[in-house]
C-alpha cells in the first residue's frame, strides 16, 4: 500500500491541472465565440497578415 | 486576394448580399476614443461562414491604420480599433457595405456588453465541483468494495475526501447559500434553502463520522450533489443571458445616429440620447425620426405603418408634427426637435411596454411552483425522523415494547439522511434541462425563445389575437393589376427614384433596369421625367392623370401618364403571407379562438380578415384600445397570445400572457414579445406552440418522476437504510433519468408547419 504515497498526490495533481487550464481558458476568453472559433480553423492564414 | 471577394456577400451562399444602396449610415458618433485607438463596434448582418470572417476582417486590415477588426461570429459584433486619424467611420460602413454585408452601429453603453460575469462564475463553481466530485469518487470506490479495508485505511481516505471536499462545497455552493440567504431574509423559502441546509448539515455530520472512524461519510454525494444542480442552474442562466442578450442588442440597435445641422450650416452626427430641444435635424429620405418635431423646410410623405399600423403614407409639410419612429419616404426634410429622445412618443411606448411587463411579473414558473409544495413538506419530514428516532424508543417502551434508545447520533443522521437524499438534484434540473432542449430544437426552426417562461406561458394559451399589417400581411403593397410589360418597365424607371413604398412594389414586379436620369420626385404628389421630349408622370391621379374617372374602390394606386397617351392604373393590395390563412385554419381546428385587431381602416381589415378567415375583427385600434382589449380578454379568464409587428402593437404584446412578432417587426416589438418568429411565414408559431405544450408535458413528467424517487428514497433515509452508496446512486440515476426524459423531446416529430 505504500505506492498510495505516490499515486494518491499524483492523480490529485493531475486533477488539480486540468482544472487549472479550465480555469486559464475561461480567463483568456476562448468561451466567448464557440461558433466562429470552430469555424477558424478552415481559414489558411498563409496570406494573412494578423 | 481570394475567390470570396468577388461576390458579395457570404461566399457560401449562405445569406444574402445586401443592396448597396441599403446603408451609408455614418457611424462617427459611435467611435470611442481610446489611448492612441479609436475603436468602434458594429453589429454586422449575413456572416455565416468561415469565409465571411476571413473575408470581413481581411477587408477592415487592408484600409490604411487599421490596428485589428474581430468578427464574434456568436454574438455578430465586430470591433475594429485604428489609430487615430487614419481613417473615418465612413470608410469602416462603406467597406462592409462593398462587401456585401449589412452593418449597424452599437452603442457599448446601452448594451451594457459587459462579459457574461455570472455565467462565467457558475462555470468556475461547475468546474471545482466536477473536479472535487471525480477525485473524491476515486477514494470512495475502494471503500464501497473494498471488503478488507480496516477502518484505519478508511479513515485516511475519507480524510484526503474530507480535504477536498469541504471547501469545494463551500466554494461551488455559494451560489445557492446567498440566494437562500436572500430568501430567508425576505421571510420566503426557496428550493435553495433545503439545498444549502442539507450541504451544510451533510458536511459537518460527515467530518463528525469522520472524526469518529464511521462508515457514514456523504463527500461524495454533497459534491455530486452540486455538481448536478450547478449544471441545471449554468442551464437556466444561459437560457435568460441569450435572452437578455438578444433584448439588450435590440435596444443598442435603437442607437442610430441623427444629423444634427448646425448654424453654419455643417452637418454633425450625433446619438439619439444627445439630442436637446431646439435642435434642427436633418432627415433624409429613408431616415427614421429618433424624436418627437415639427417640420421647419421641405415636403415629402411619412411612413407611419409601425406607429399605427396605417398601411397608406401621410404628407408632410411645414408646421406639421412628426411623432418619433416614423419613416420619412421621399424628400430631405429639416425638422425642430420638440423633446428629447427619452420624452418621445416612443419613449411613452416604451413605458407602456413596461407597465405590461410588470404585470406578467405575476407570473409562478412550474420549478418555484414545486418548490413551494416540497421545501415544508421535506423540512417537516426530517424533523419528524429526527424526533422519532430520539423519543419513539420511549414511546413504544410505555406501551410494552421492549426497544432500547438509540441515541441522538443515530437520530441526527437518519434526520440529515433525509435531507440530503430528497435534496432537489432532479427538481433543479428537471425544467432547465426541458426548456434547453425545446429551445434550442425551436432556434434551428428560425424561433427564437427569449425565455423559459415564456414557454411555460405559451403552453397555457387558448386564443390569439393577430394584428393585420405586417403580421398577417406582409406589410407592404404588392402589384396586382396587369401591366403591359413595357409600361411597367417604363414605370420602373421612375419609380426607382424614390422610396415610397408604391413606387418600390413597381420596381420590384419589374426587376432590376436602368434609372430615368431626368425623373424628379415631387413630395406628397409623384414622379416627373421627360423622355424624347414628352413629360411623364407617375403619381397620384389628379397628378398623372387628372383627367381620369376616380375609382371608388379605395385600394391603393399609383396612375401613370407618357405624354398625350391615356393614363394606366396600377392597382396594389398589402399581400397576406403565404400560410396566414393555413396557419389560421389550423389553430381554429385546435380550438383556439381568433381574433383581429388593427389601427388600420375598416375596409382593410375587413377585406385581411375575410382572406385570413378570421371572423371576429376591429379596426383603428389605438395601442392603448389594444392593451384594453387584451386586459379584458384576460379578465374574462383567457390566456391571449398577442402576436403583432408595430409600435403600436409593443405594449399590447407585453401586456398579453404570452406574444410572437414576426421577424420584421419594429425592435420594441421583437423586444417585448417573447417569441420571434424569424422565417417569412407565420407556420413556426404552431411549432411553437407545440414544442411548448411538449415541454410543459416533459417538464410535469420530470417533476412527477422526482416526486415518485422521493416517495421511494426517502422513507429508507428515515428507517435508516441510506448508505453513501446508495445515496450517490440514486442521486446520479435520477438525474441522468430526467436529462434523458428531456433529450426525448429532440426526438419527437412535428416539423411539418414550417414551410
Amino acid at each position: 500500500m505504500d505506492i498510495m504515497i505516490m499515486l494518491v498526490p499524483g492523480a490529485l495533481l493531475l486533477g488539480a491541472l486540468g482544472l487549472a487550464a479550465f480555469f486559464w481558458n475561461l480567463r483568456s476568453g476562448q468561451y466567448e465565440d464557440l461558433k466562429g472559433a470552430a469555424l477558424r480553423i478552415l481559414i489558411d492564414d498563409e496570406d494573412e497578415a494578423p | 486576394m481570394a475567390d470570396g471577394l468577388l461576390t458579395a456577400g457570404c461566399p457560401s451562399g449562405l445569406a444574402a448580399p445586401v443592396e448597396a444602396a441599403a446603408s451609408s449610415a455614418d457611424f462617427s458618433a459611435f467611435v470611442r476614443h481610446g489611448d492612441g485607438v479609436d475603436a468602434l463596434e458594429l453589429m454586422v448582418t449575413g456572416a455565416k461562414c468561415a469565409a465571411c470572417i476571413r473575408k470581413i476582417e481581411g477587408g477592415l486590415l487592408a484600409l490604411p491604420g487599421v490596428i485589428e477588426s474581430r468578427l464574434n461570429l456568436s454574438t455578430q459584433r465586430l470591433r475594429v480599433s485604428w489609430r487615430p486619424g487614419a481613417l473615418q467611420a465612413t470608410q469602416v460602413a462603406a467597406t462592409l457595405t462593398q462587401l456585401g454585408y449589412a452593418a449597424s452601429a452599437f452603442d457599448p453603453e446601452a448594451a451594457q456588453q459587459q462579459i457574461d460575469q455570472e455565467g462565467r462564475r457558475l462555470l468556475r463553481y461547475l468546474a471545482v465541483a466536477g473536479f472535487a466530485a471525480m477525485n473524491i469518487m476515486m477514494f470512495s470506490a475502494p471503500i464501497w468494495f473494498g471488503n478488507d479495508m480496516g477502518p484505519g485505511t478508511r479513515a485516511v481516505l475519507h480524510w484526503i475526501s474530507a480535504l477536498i471536499a469541504v471547501p469545494a462545497a463551500l466554494y461551488a455552493g455559494q451560489p445557492f447559500f446567498r440566494s437562500a440567504y436572500g430568501a430567508l431574509k425576505a421571510r420566503r423559502a426557496n428550493m435553495d434553502v433545503p439545498i444549502s441546509l442539507a450541504v451544510l448539515l451533510t458536511l459537518s455530520m460527515s467530518i463528525a463520522e469522520t472524526l469518529q472512524q464511521g462508515a457514514h461519510a456523504y463527500f461524495d454525494g454533497i459534491t455530486m450533489l452540486l455538481f448536478f444542480l450547478l449544471v441545471g442552474r449554468y442551464l437556466d442562466h444561459r437560457l435568460r443571458e441569450r435572452a437578455r442578450t438578444a433584448a439588450k442588442d435590440l435596444l443598442a440597435l435603437q442607437s442610430v445616429a441623427a444629423s444634427r445641422l448646425e448654424a453654419d450650416g455643417t452637418i454633425t452626427p450625433i446619438a439619439a440620447r444627445g439630442i436637446a430641444i431646439g435642435d434642427r435635424l436633418l432627415l433624409a429620405a429613408g431616415d427614421r425620426a429618433l424624436v418627437d418635431g415639427v417640420v421647419e423646410a421641405g415636403v415629402s410623405d411619412l411612413d407611419r405603418a409601425m406607429l399605427t399600423g396605417e398601411t397608406t403614407p401621410v404628407p408632410a409639410r411645414v408646421g406639421d408634427a412628426i411623432q418619433a419612429g416614423v419613416v420619412n419616404l421621399t424628400q430631405k426634410l429639416v425638422m425642430r426637435a420638440t423633446a428629447r429622445a427619452e420624452d418621445s412618443a416612443i419613449a411613452e411606448l416604451a413605458r407602456l411596454i413596461e407597465a405590461g411587463e410588470q404585470g406578467r411579473g405575476r407570473f409562478v414558473r412550474l420549478a418555484d411552483r414545486a418548490a413551494s409544495l416540497y421545501v415544508p413538506l421535506v423540512h417537516t419530514m426530517a424533523a419528524l425522523t429526527f424526533l422519532s428516532w430520539t423519543f419513539g424508543p420511549f414511546l413504544l417502551r410505555q406501551i410494552g415494547f421492549h426497544v432500547a434508545d438509540v441515541g441522538l447520533h443515530t437520530a441526527l443522521q437518519n434526520a440529515v439522511a433525509v435531507l440530503i437524499i430528497t435534496c432537489p438534484c432532479a427538481l433543479g434540473l428537471a425544467v432547465p434541462a426541458v426548456q434547453v432542449v425545446a429551445t434550442g430544437r425551436l432556434f434551428k426552426h428560425g424561433v427564437l425563445v427569449k425565455s423559459g417562461d415564456a414557454l411555460e406561458r405559451l403552453a397555457q394559451v387558448d386564443s390569439v389575437v393577430f394584428d393585420k399589417t405586417g403580421t398577417l400581411t406582409l406589410g407592404e403593397p404588392r402589384l396586382i393589376s396587369e401591366v403591359a410589360p413595357a409600361l411597367l418597365l417604363a414605370a420602373a424607371s421612375l419609380a426607382r427614384i424614390s422610396r415610397h413604398p408604391l413606387s418600390r412594389a413597381i420596381v420590384d414586379a419589374a426587376g432590376p433596369g436602368a434609372i430615368e436620369s431626368s425623373a424628379v420626385e415631387i413630395a406628397g404628389e409623384g414622379i416627373e421625367a421627360t423622355i424624347a421630349g414628352q413629360r411623364v408622370r407617375l403619381g397620384k391621379r389628379a397628378f398623372a392623370a387628372p383627367e381620369a374617372p376616380e375609382n371608388s374602390d379605395g385600394a391603393p394606386e399609383l396612375w401613370f401618364a407618357q405624354g398625350g397617351e391615356p393614363a394606366t392604373r396600377f392597382v396594389f393590395e398589402d399581400a397576406m403571407r403565404a400560410d396566414a390563412a393555413r396557419t389560421v385554419a389550423t389553430l381554429r381546428e385546435r380550438g383556439y379562438g381568433i381574433e383581429l385587431i388593427s389601427g388600420d381602416s375598416s375596409a382593410a381589415v375587413e377585406a385581411a380578415a375575410q382572406q385570413a378567415g378570421i371572423e371576429i375583427w376591429r379596426a383603428q385600434v389605438s395601442p392603448a384600445e389594444k392593451i384594453a382589449h387584451i386586459a379584458a380578454l384576460r379578465a374574462r379568464g383567457l390566456h391571449p397570445l398577442m402576436v403583432g409587428d408595430g409600435l403600436n402593437d409593443a405594449a399590447a404584446l407585453a401586456a398579453a400572457h404570452a406574444s410572437a412578432s414576426p421577424g420584421t417587426a419594429v425592435e420594441a416589438s421583437q423586444a417585448a414579445a417573447d417569441i420571434v418568429l424569424q422565417g417569412a411565414g407565420l407556420g413556426a408559431l404552431i411549432e411553437a406552440i407545440d414544442v411548448a405544450k411538449a415541454s410543459r408535458a416533459r417538464s410535469l413528467e420530470n417533476l412527477s418522476f422526482s416526486a415518485l424517487y422521493n416517495f421511494i428514497a426517502a422513507p429508507m433515509a428515515a428507517f435508516g437504510f441510506l448508505t453513501p452508496l446508495i445515496a450517490a446512486l440514486a442521486m446520479s440515476a435520477s438525474s441522468l433519468i430526467v436529462t434523458l426524459n428531456a433529450l426525448r423531446l429532440q426526438l419527437s416529430k412535428g416539423r411539418a408547419w414550417i414551410s
